[in-house]
């Protein structure tokens, strides 16, 4: 009797419960009430940092957008979920995200495996969708309702080419790749051929996986290959390592690596290894005009640390969402989607955002030089068909 | 050459890890019959327990090779009593049922510790403090290119020191003969007036002490630790101890020096026969699946029923 007793009981709140918050939400649907933006990233995973910072970075902008009013007088509310970093946990989450919390738009990842398991559910439910960093192309191509706020892979595997062609003057490279990432091959296949079609030879390719702690076999021969630079389109994780076992094999050519290496703890794992590698990425905190400084100095206030570009994209990604909204002045999925697509000019701490016809982000890209713990700002390396704009030398 | 030479002292180099780990996985098999697949995670356990002395006592901000050693013998100590109480919690309330419980046990105390440690430090690397300075010094050149690291010195000096003393423990000592009693026939040992439960204890503080010291050596030449990184260099390394014959000491140690050649020789070369260097974890258990095919007592194990 017991028993049937608290089933019941067990029932009826359950019934009760599903009853209120479907009512609630369906009354908040529409054009009053608060914006509801699902977050999605690795909190907790192997690539923690990078889903922290962006969560840092969204949650940073989300903010800004309240305290001064909101959109057309609308709160943001941000549902977080964690994805460990897991494709499959991602496209979880993501389901979860839509069907139970109902969120008007979606927000998130940063890897690009991740953000293609996830992108199929978003698409499916039409729930427009901006992913902060995943440069993989593939990534938008999942269908119109998946926008991005960064460059693509291509380009940013032809900027680390160029860089190695034209200011290293480097004529062999050897490549060392994350066999089971996209964003890890997209990157070394774009590399490769923007590589040799510059007058470069590959001299070497050599692939690992991410459980792989020892990559000396991988890096003697490479050694043997006598590269002048070798590039590790990898994340932080790895890459530490693989800077620390290539110093320690006597190696000296310097290590070219793309975004997926800015996180604080690269520092901790490669140390003085590092010095004197070079990467591509989306922004510098070294750049002098006032909008980056100012994301710069209230980013430190509030988290006490210097944000990463993946900060700066999260923030960029938040902005650009609530400036569609506001334009189509109203959370109707097809409306919005419409808004973002039309993104154009946006002014944001990585550049100006302009949402081009595949649905990514067409701006410049900056080469950073590691050095003592620090990225330096190398260089700036524009588009086909984009020119440096007069008098700034960093795109800004 | 200074090429083979150079990938032969890789691969040697992580076989003395996975021979190290071995060890532990063998001797329990020998005494008990069971696979302890929580062995990779004491492993991990280690390396943790290495990370926490070094920042707690300070040695992490100045790292020397005492400060490594300190931290080894400490890390040995910590994991030695996490082995024991693995064995007394969970495998000898268990012991009295059949072998699949115990086993099912073993995965599930695994999964129980990953987890554990997922939940409260997160899944995220953590950069384990470089006592040797390798870093920033640059090897030893030996011939040609061929050249050794001072963490790899480190790794054979200390994994072959440490092998040794094993080998001293169970043929020149008291409680070595004990525990080959035991290994031989638990019941009769027992009759003999031998404390066995106390012999298996000590052969799980022995077992995971060795895997401690593996988890702060591989820390030396690999600095990222994650709660994870005992899932596959474990299944390795049972897999080095089947190869050797699972319950035969020195068979554990060839074992494990030859499944980490065989992975950088397939890094290193097999591109050129056809083999992606992806492949290195297949090779390992495509080893295992002959030795079951071919020879599932093992390289130096004898078919007899005998066992260490």
């Amino acid at each position: 009797m017991k028993r049937i007793l608290i089933s019941l009981w067990l029932v009826v709140t359950l019934v009760i419960s599903f009853g209120c918050e479907r009512r609630g939400v369906d009354g908040t649907d529409g054009d009053s009430g608060p914006v509801r933006v699902g977050y999605y990233g690795d909190l907790t995973g192997a690539t923690s940092s990078f889903g922290q910072s962006t969560k840092n970075g969204v949650d940073m902008a989300a903010d800004e957008i309240n305290k001064s009013g909101g959109i057309n007088g609308r709160q943001i509310e941000i549902i977080t979920e964690d994805d460990q970093g897991e494709p499959n946990k991602a496209a979880t989450v993501v389901t979860k995200l839509i069907n139970q919390d109902r969120v008007h738009a979606l927000l998130g990842e940063v890897a690009s495996s991740n953000t293609l398991a996830a992108a199929p559910k978003a698409q499916e439910s039409r729930v427009p969708m901006i992913t902060p960093s995943s440069t993989n192309p593939a990534v938008t191509q999942v269908g119109d309702y998946i926008f991005r706020v960064c460059f693509i892979d291509p380009f940013q595997g032809e900027v680390m080419a160029k860089f190695a062609a034209n200011n290293l003057k480097a004529k062999r490279a050897a490549i060392l790749y994350d066999f089971n990432s996209d964003y890890s091959r997209g990157l070394q296949q774009f590399f490769k051929k923007s590589f040799t079609a510059l007058g470069g030879a590959v001299v070497e390719e050599k692939s690992y996986t991410q459980g792989d702690r020892d990559f000396s076999g991988q890096l003697t021969a490479i050694r043997s290959a006598n590269p002048d630079v070798i590039y590790v389109p990898g994340y932080y994780g790895q890459v530490g390592v693989i800077a620390n076992q290539t110093r320690q094999l006597g190696i000296k050519a310097p290590l070219l690596g793309g975004d997926g290496w800015d996180a604080p703890q690269l520092w901790e794992l490669g140390g003085d290894a590092l010095n004197g590698s070079y990467i591509s990425n989306h922004y510098s905190v070294d750049d002098p005009s006032p909008s980056i400084q100012k994301f710069v100095a209230d980013y430190r206030a509030r988290y006490n640390v210097v944000p990463d570009a993946l900060a700066a994209l999260g923030y960029d990604a938040m902005k650009v969402l609530a400036d569609a909204i506001r334009r189509a002045g109203t959370t109707d999925r097809q409306k919005l989607r419409d808004a973002i697509a039309q993104t154009k000019d946006f002014a944001g701490v990585t550049g100006l955002i302009t949402i081009n016809t595949e649905r990514n982000a067409v701006k410049p890209a900056v080469v950073l030089r590691l050095a003592s713990s620090r990225f330096v700002y190398e260089t700036t390396i524009y588009p086909e068909g984009m020119a440096p704009p007069a008098g700034s030398p960093t795109g800004d | 050459m200074d090429t083979f030479v150079q990938q032969l002292i890789n691969g040697l180099n992580i076989g003395a890890i996975y021979a190290l780990i071995a060890l532990g996985y063998t001797m329990v098999y020998g005494i008990l019959r069971l696979i302890n697949f929580a062995h990779g995670d004491v492993y991990m356990v280690g390396a943790f327990a290495g990370y926490f002395l070094a920042h707690q006592f300070a040695l992490a901000a100045n790292p020397t090779a005492g400060g490594l050693a300190i931290v080894m013998l400490g890390s040995m100590i910590i994991a030695a009593l996490v082995g024991m109480s693995i064995e007394r919690f969970a495998y000898r309330p268990v012991r009295k049922y059949s072998r699949m419980t115990t086993l099912i046990m073993a995965i599930g105390v695994s999964l129980l510790i990953e987890n554990l440690f997922v939940a409260q430090i997160g899944a995220a690397p953590r950069a384990f403090p470089d006592f040797l300075g390798s870093q920033s010094e640059p090897p030893f050149q030996l011939f040609g290119n061929a050249a050794i690291s001072k963490a790899q010195i480190v790794i054979f000096a200390v994994s072959l020191g440490l092998m040794l003393l094993l080998q001293w423990v169970v043929y020149r000592t008291k409680v070595g003969t004990a525990m080959r009693a035991v290994s031989f026939n638990l019941n009769s040992a027992k009759l003999m007036g031998i404390n066995t439960d106390a012999i298996i204890a000590l052969t799980f503080a022995i077992g995971s002490a060795l895997a401690a010291a593996a988890g702060i050596l591989t820390a030396q030449y690999n600095p990222n630790i994650d709660p994870l990184m005992g899932i596959l260099t474990g299944l390795k390394a049972f897999v080095a101890a089947v190869l050797g014959g699972i319950g035969n000491i020195p068979g554990a140690v060839l074992g494990g020096l030859l499944i980490g050649a065989a992975e950088t020789f397939v890094v290193g070369y097999g591109q050129s026969i056809g083999i992606a260097s992806t492949y290195r974890d297949a090779v390992a258990f495509a080893i295992l699946i002959l030795v079951l095919l071919l020879r599932p007592s093992g390289l130096l194990g004898s078919t007899v029923q005998e066992k260490v």
